[in-house]
């Protein structure tokens, strides 16, 4: 498997006119097009992105060419094309070798809007597997009216339909230009379950190969004819105005041939690449912005956060509120959580190539929506839709939205200046540490009683966040838009509609609690611009309640991991759980000096994948912070597709939020965010990584498949703070859980 | 022009003498393997040998490199005769984005050059200077060690498994 979306840029660049690009693209697309046109809505019969998209041929394409799957969504470095080659292959009973798969581009995918949320396999596995298992019996059909043989008697194997006495027809003999080009049923005879052949195996994944032999991977290593190199001077801080700049010695630079002044807004475009970044360096001098200080003080951050106006959504409620004065003192509790803004901090800075040429737009692009950014660049450029294609082409790991719809803007911007030329826009360093929009900043404060049983009888929960999502949407949300001389503004951010949620997404716990009041307040109000970073609120709130349900299990005098048991029906919730303790031998653990261990459960937005997780640590008193000795997890996605790329995921998103939990949070001045490379935003090192982590994946074959890239998050960041409270003593609530933090709280 | 020896070839290059090695790599050479990740010798991403050496090209000129011999990724094998810390990390599906990937396997290799089986511990100082935001570490340090293991056993073969420089 080649990236594919390279090999069609490839074809771009070949076809100078872009007609041939067109025509062999449009084929599926027209389909999608005309299913939706044709005045139908969403289906809701059919299963996954069947939904929006229900031909068959929007999905799947069989020709004497091989077999060709089609995807809306990304790789994104989670493997995601590797397992959904493996469950056409499953259903059209063929090697993975056999697919090619074509992932989101506006010209050829179908549209499944983001990928995001860890829905890729509930959306595009779903919709992949039911649309393969019904095209292969269909080529079944097919080949029973040639063979006159009963459909029973015939099977599909090796790319063909085989009839007893070893009579074969291959697919691609069956199937014409219009056979595929049918409407998905709402049943599909998918294959059994017990008989897989593909799906539940660790197959390597296709993307990793490209990568360790330095071939062209990522929308950085694009390189089209003609192709000139772009940098963005962006402002000093958000609220900046460009005063002034001097452009004509910079464009006496060498190699220089365009700066780009619209507003605010400043670029320069060079011949190559180190010259396009002394361009800017040097333009990046001669500007003269003026900038206010309307940051407010960091480190009154939260108590602002409480005093600005707020939306309440209510989330939970059940039962009614128990008589408090007549229990216990000692069985109530009260806690407050927080963490600070979070950045995505992609290792590779967003970069985009753009081609504007006879009036159409294509752009190559890591973004994580297509569609949606078709729409948001159209608007913004003020082109029809169908003028514009974006191609996503992999980057750097974004875990949520990044710099890389700003980055797609900025080369559409800039490509619109110097028609007929491919523009390559790659952001610097501080570019992305400073211009990413965050993950928000979060508090929670929670109150819970116990009975004389150790049993929680009630619960009340609230957290404050600002929204998680300003995705695109529009133009006014490309970051870029906001400093044209006729500027763009967002609009009004809205908090996320539960089930999933935003702020108070995994704000219920899945306890079995008989009174609770759980409720969402949305802050308006985001003085540093945020979006969708990995695990949304699940991050915060995961923390905030598996950390609480230490501190009752510690009040009732129970082991944690039992008293969590005793408040859970779910049978799932209660194997993995049990899964990670027996793993990780949390009964039989014995502390030593500075050591301790900890817990943690959540089942994903609680309709996603459940995963418990027991931490060791060791803090050393004098020591800069916890040192994470061990992790075991236990992992539930449903049916297991590729279980070495989930363990992979539930691996990376741990070390993740260890990282996150123990070191991050942005800091900023009155005017300018301070973060703004890896010396002033420390991320984990190799030193600081955990020594093992072993994931235990709980297959369930047959069952639906539950999104799992970002279920670690919020039960690694609690089971880390559970552990250093069984070392220590000590009881952290405040993220980062530094070494400072804890230091100071042992003096205090 | 200012000549170099990269992947074992004489190669000249017309950039400005002080260009950071890395966009002349990527730009000028076409080479895809060094990345640009910070550009400030925080992040190892662009990391290549130079002598042996590992370096952040991000920050080296080419202009100090004149006759010195640079090896990038695509140095030390080919999907056909894949280098050991290639192998190694395709078996052990050392890689999330793999952004980080090349960086890491250079700087793995000149760990195994002057130290041919070094411990879990070495192994992590020796890739401190390099980030992975994805959090492939442990699997990278398992790669490391198995393409360490493996290259003993080709030593002990009398077979080198290493293609290329280096
Ligand atoms: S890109 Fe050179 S160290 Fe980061
Ligand atoms: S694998 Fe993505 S940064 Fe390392």
């Amino acid at each position: 498997m080649a990236v594919t979306g390279l090999k069609v840029s490839r074809r771009a660049v070949l076809s100078r006119a872009g007609a041939l690009v067109v025509s062999f693209a449009l084929a599926p697309s027209l389909a999608a097009a005309a299913a939706r046109s044709s005045g139908e809505a969403a289906d809701r019969s059919l299963p996954g992105s069947l939904r929006s998209t229900p031909l068959l041929d929007s999905w799947l394409r069989i020709d004497a060419g091989g077999i060709t799957v089609f995807t809306g969504k990304a790789e994104l470095g989670q493997g995601i094309k590797t397992a959904l080659i493996q469950v056409a292959a499953e259903e059209l009973a063929v090697q993975p070798q056999a697919i090619t798969l074509v992932t989101a581009d506006t010209a050829r995918t179908p549209d499944e809007g983001y990928t995001a949320g860890s829905l890729s396999m509930e959306d595009s596995g779903t919709a992949i597997m039911n649309a393969a298992a019904q095209a292969r019996e269909i080529m079944i059909a097919l080949a029973s009216e040639r063979l006159h043989q009963p459909r029973r008697d015939l099977t599909a194997g090796q790319g063909a339909v085989i009839a007893p006495g070893g009579r074969r027809i291959a697919y691609a003999d069956l199937v014409s230009d219009r056979t595929l080009h049918v409407r998905a049923e709402p049943r599909s005879p998918l294959g059994n379950p017990a008989h897989r052949r593909v799906m539940g195996r660790s197959w390597p994944r296709v993307d990793i190969p490209a990568k360790v032999f330095g071939e062209r991977a990522f929308v950085q290593d694009l390189r089209l004819a003609g192709m000139v190199h772009a940098r963005v001077v962006r402002p000093p801080s958000y609220g900046a105005r460009l005063r002034s700049v001097e452009s004509a010695p910079i464009l006496r630079l060498p190699g220089v041939l365009h700066v780009v002044r619209n507003g605010s807004y400043l670029a320069v475009v060079a011949r190559r690449e180190y010259q396009a970044v002394v361009a800017m360096e040097a333009l990046s001098r001669a500007a003269r912005w003026e900038e206010s200080a309307n940051l407010p003080q960091q480190s009154r951050l939260f108590a602002d956060f409480l005093e600005w106006p707020s939306r309440e959504v209510p989330v939970a409620t059940r039962g009614r509120p128990p008589d408090l004065r007549r229990l216990h003192a000692a069985t109530m509790l009260e806690a407050e959580y927080r963490r600070g803004y979070l950045m995505h901090g992609s290792i590779g800075p967003s970069c985009a190539v753009a081609h504007f040429d006879q009036g159409a737009l294509t752009v190559w692009t890591q973004t994580q929506g297509v569609f949606p950014l078709r729409r948001a660049l159209a608007e913004l450029i003020g082109l029809p839709e169908s003028r514009v294609r974006c191609i996503q082409v992999e980057g750097a790991g974004c875990y949520g939205h990044n710099g890389a719809d700003d980055a797609a803007a900025d080369a559409a911007l800039i490509a619109e200046q110097v028609p007929g030329r491919p523009v390559r826009v790659q952001w610097m360093r501080a570019d992305e540490h400073k211009w990413e929009p965050y993950g928000s900043a979060m508090l929670a404060r929670v109150r819970g009683a116990l009975d004389e049983a150790g049993r929680i009888v009630w619960w009340e929960y609230r957290v404050w966040s600002n929204t998680h999502s300003t995705r695109p949407g529009g133009a006014g949300e490309l970051m870029p838009a906001w400093y044209l001389e006729r500027p763009l503004s967002p609009p009004a951010p809205r908090p996320l509609p539960l089930p999933a949620g935003g702020g108070d997404r995994n704000a219920l716990p899945l306890y079995r609690i008989p009174s609770l009041k759980v409720d969402y307040r949305f802050v308006p109000r985001m003085p540093l611009r945020v979006s969708a970073l990995r695990s949304l609120g699940a991050h915060l709130n995961v923390f905030a309640i598996e950390s609480f349900m230490d501190e009752l299990a510690r009040a009732a005098r129970l082991d944690p991991v039992e008293f969590r048991l005793r408040h859970l029906d779910d049978p799932r919730a209660v194997a993995v759980i049990r899964a990670a303790a027996e793993r990780f031998g949390w009964r039989e653990y014995r502390r030593l000096a500075g050591g301790g261990k900890g817990f943690a459960f959540a089942r994903y937005k609680n309709l996603a994948a459940y995963l418990a997780i027991a931490v060791e640590v060791s803090v050393d008193h004098g020591g800069p912070m916890p040192r994470v000795l061990r992790v075991v997890a236990a992992v539930d996605s449903g049916e297991a597709v590729n279980p070495d790329g989930i363990r992979n995921q539930i691996e990376g998103g741990i070390i993740q939020a260890l990282s996150w939990t123990l070191l991050e949070s942005v800091r900023f001045d009155r005017t300018r965010i301070t973060s703004r490379d890896w010396a002033s935003y420390p991320i984990l090192r190799f030193s600081a990584a955990p020594h093992s982590v072993e994931v235990v994946v709980l297959n369930r074959p047959g069952q639906p498949f539950l999104g799992t890239g970002e279920a670690a998050q919020g039960p690694a960041a609690a089971a880390l703070a559970n552990a250093v409270a069984d070392a220590t003593g000590l009881r952290l609530r405040d993220l980062p859980l530094s070494g400072d933090r804890i230091k100071g709280a042992m003096r205090s | 022009m200012i000549a170099l020896i990269l992947n074992g070839r004489s190669v000249e290059v017309d950039d400005e003498p002080r260009t950071p090695l890395l966009y002349v790599l990527r730009d000028t050479l076409e080479l895809n393997g060094a990345k640009f990740g910070c550009g400030l010798g925080q992040c190892g991403a662009c990391t290549v040998l130079v002598d042996g050496a590992p370096v952040f090209s991000c920050v080296v000129p080419v202009g100090d490199l004149a006759g010195r011999r640079i090896t990038t990724v695509e140095g030390l094998g080919t999907r056909q005769r894949p280098g050991a810390l290639q192998q190694a990390f395709i078996e052990e599906q050392a890689a999330q984005c793999g952004y980080c990937t090349a960086g890491m396997i250079l700087r793995a290799q000149a760990l195994l050059e002057r130290n041919a089986s070094p411990t879990d511990e070495q192994i992590r100082s020796a890739l401190e200077p390099n980030l992975c935001r994805c959090g492939t570490h442990i699997r990278i340090v398992r790669a490391v060690r198995r393409a360490a293991r493996e290259r003993q056993r080709a030593a002990a073969d009398g077979v080198s498994r290493l293609g290329g420089a280096g």
